[in-house]
């Protein structure tokens, strides 16, 4: 049995937008896979997309071996939590929940045990239009676990939630991913994917930038830049100067180095008798490296925010 | 992201279910009745079938010595009887209009068709379930109108009607399916608008702007066009006699069920193809 949700040149416009773009992409079963790019990337068109909800322009995606609209039983192969609210708001949780589980003959027992996990007994039988996005989203997981399906497929989960809803989101995504389900779940805030996440699915303006695992996509974004701090800055600089190696500098004593590991510097200082008073590698926080890789794929930028005494300090 | 294997335990379920038709038929029903809107509308429409034509023929009855015999003529029992069609066929419009768009507005229609990917079996689910639930509670409140408002009359010989005249059953009865057909229709409306104000406007434009708007025509042109609107086809299934310039109740309920299924084709047609 093929657990797993493939992309083949996934595309879709809406009018002259192009939301998805060439997208081609696998997500594995057993492990947890973050869908990472900024607001408007085209993450809720792809989910959408593998959902069947919109129908691609070109291109397909298969889940668990079939198009999604061709399984016989579709919730107890894919369970959905879609970014956008999808609760009618005058129908209880109860009963919201009922209705989705009588299409396939699941029976109220199984709705009474998910309240139960997520945590909605006391509110079950209130409107959905009266939760907080926190209870909306508890009552979305226990949609999306109605049918116990084999791939999860999540849009931004821990939206609205406190940390604790945070916390146990990310304990279940993990269980899930444990029991040897597919995973897959999206997020504009890399922090909550470095917690999470095992492989990243990352996207900017519909296209793909980067399919690695968690650990390698950190290394990629960041390089190897190592600062040092030497009185003999400029000699320092003329020897290690090469080929693949970068070298900038912001204070007369102070230089930035790409290409070159710390042992390598230190070694050509000490073999060239430079003191060295710092000698430091710069590893760019997940945040920095996904920013470094989506610039320019940004869809809707804020300007540069100037802090009053930060710009006279800079005339 | 090495952390140990997290407690969480989720409730396992072997079940295998398929999606059928029955079974998206029940949650249909699910859906219509646990709503606060649906329970509403339902109730303004059967008060308003049954308390229009009590509260129409107590005024007659009242005024009766004080009516010209040229009004005392244009009174007819049957009129009398099927006036809270008219009135309650806007309660019943409006619910077929939301059934499909409150899904539209909520978003709730995402969760419906990621449950039933293949969709037609939801509008269909939809149609059938509003239709019997309309019809079966039409149909008592019509018999009911008919037999109070009789008995309202009682003291007027001349207003009086039995139940086995020729064609009272049928028109009353027909009042039931009117309504059935109505709400059918306004759904179908719904599916294709996908939108409540904009459904219910369309639905009122068909039904209530364009009828009288032919009288600006010339009389000739009125009198060809009209009896072939959806309005005036339907009307005639409840209507005990017919003119020169309408339908027999038989080919007026076969137009106006053409004009549903029509309704119901384009809607299916386009529920398929768009995007939701």
């Amino acid at each position: 049995m093929k657990r797993m949700i493939e992309a083949h040149g996934l595309t879709k416009d809406y009018g002259e937008k192009r939301a998805v773009d060439d997208l081609s992409f696998t997500v594995q079963p057993g492990i947890v896979t973050g869908f990472l790019g900024p607001n408007g990337s085209g993450k809720s068109t792809t989910m959408r997309l593998i959902l069947g909800l919109d129908a691609p322009t070109s291109g397909s995606v298969l889940v668990n071996g079939k198009r999604y609209r061709q399984h016989p039983s579709p919730l107890h192969e894919v369970g959905a939590l879609l970014e956008a609210r999808s609760v009618h708001t005058g129908r209880s949780a109860y009963n919201h929940l009922l209705a989705l589980a009588q299409t396939h003959g699941i029976p109220k027992r199984r709705v009474l045990e998910l309240i139960d996990l997520v945590g909605l007994h006391e509110v079950a039988r209130k409107r959905a239009g009266q939760f907080s996005l926190g209870m909306g989203q508890r009552l979305g997981i226990a949609t999306a676990l109605l049918g116990d399906p084999k791939t999860l497929l999540l849009d931004e989960p821990v939206n609205g939630l406190d940390p604790e809803g945070i916390h146990w989101i990310r304990n279940l995504l993990k269980a899930l991913a444990a029991e040897g389900r597919t995973v897959f779940v999206s997020s504009h805030l890399m922090s909550e994917m470095a917690l999470t996440a095992d492989h990243l699915i990352v996207i900017g303006r519909g296209r793909l930038i980067a399919d690695t695992s968690v650990d390698e996509f950190v290394r990629r974004a960041s390089g190897t830049l190592v600062r040092v701090r030497s009185p003999q800055a400029t000699r320092l600089r003329e020897l290690v100067l090469g080929p693949d190696v970068t070298v900038t500098s912001t204070e007369p004593q102070l230089l930035e180095i790409g290409g070159l590991t710390t042992e390598q510097i230190g070694e050509a200082a000490a073999a060239h008798g430079i003191a060295l008073h710092e000698l430091t590698p710069l590893q760019a926080s997940l945040e920095e490296a996904f920013m470094e890789l989506t610039r320019g794929d940004v869809e809707y930028k804020a300007g540069e925010i100037v802090v009053p005494g930060e710009a006279e300090k800079a005339a | 992201m090495t952390s140990a294997t997290p407690q969480i335990s989720i409730p396992r379920f072997d079940g295998t279910g398929t999606v059928t038709q029955p079974r998206v038929a029940l949650s249909e029903w699910t859906k219509l009745h646990s709503l606060r809107s649906t329970r509403w509308s339902l109730l303004v429409a059967t008060v308003l079938a049954i308390g229009l034509p009590m509260l129409f023929a107590a005024v007659t009855s009242s005024h009766w010595g004080h009516m010209s015999l040229r009004e005392r003529a244009d009174r007819h029992p049957l009129d009398i009887a099927l006036a809270g069609v008219n009135v309650a066929q806007l309660a019943v419009a409006v619910l077929g209009v939301l059934v499909i768009t409150g899904e539209y507005s909520t978003g709730m229609i995402r969760a419906s068709f990621t449950a039933v990917p293949k969709r037609l079996p939801v509008l269909w689910a939809k149609l059938g379930i509003f239709a019997v639930a309309t019809f079966l509670l039409m149909l008592p409140s019509v018999v009911i109108a008919f037999f109070g408002s009789q008995a309202i009359l009682g003291r007027h010989h001349i207003l009086q009607i039995s139940f086995s005249h020729p064609g009272v059953t049928r028109a009353v009865a027909g009042g039931a399916v009117y309504l059935m057909l109505i709400g059918v229709f306004a759904l179908a409306i719904g599916a294709m608008i996908r939108n409540t104000a904009g459904g219910i406007a369309t639905f009122a434009a068909i039904f209530f702007v364009i009828p009288p708007l032919l009288n600006i025509l010339p009389t000739s042109w009125n009198n060809a066009i009209s009896p072939w609107l959806p309005d005036a086809a339907g009307r005639s299934i409840f209507s005990l006699t017919h003119g020169a310039h309408s339908l027999a109740p038989g080919p007026g309920l076969a137009l106006f069920c053409g004009y549903t299924a029509l309704a119901i084709a384009i809607a299916a047609v386009l529920l398929v193809r768009r995007d939701t």
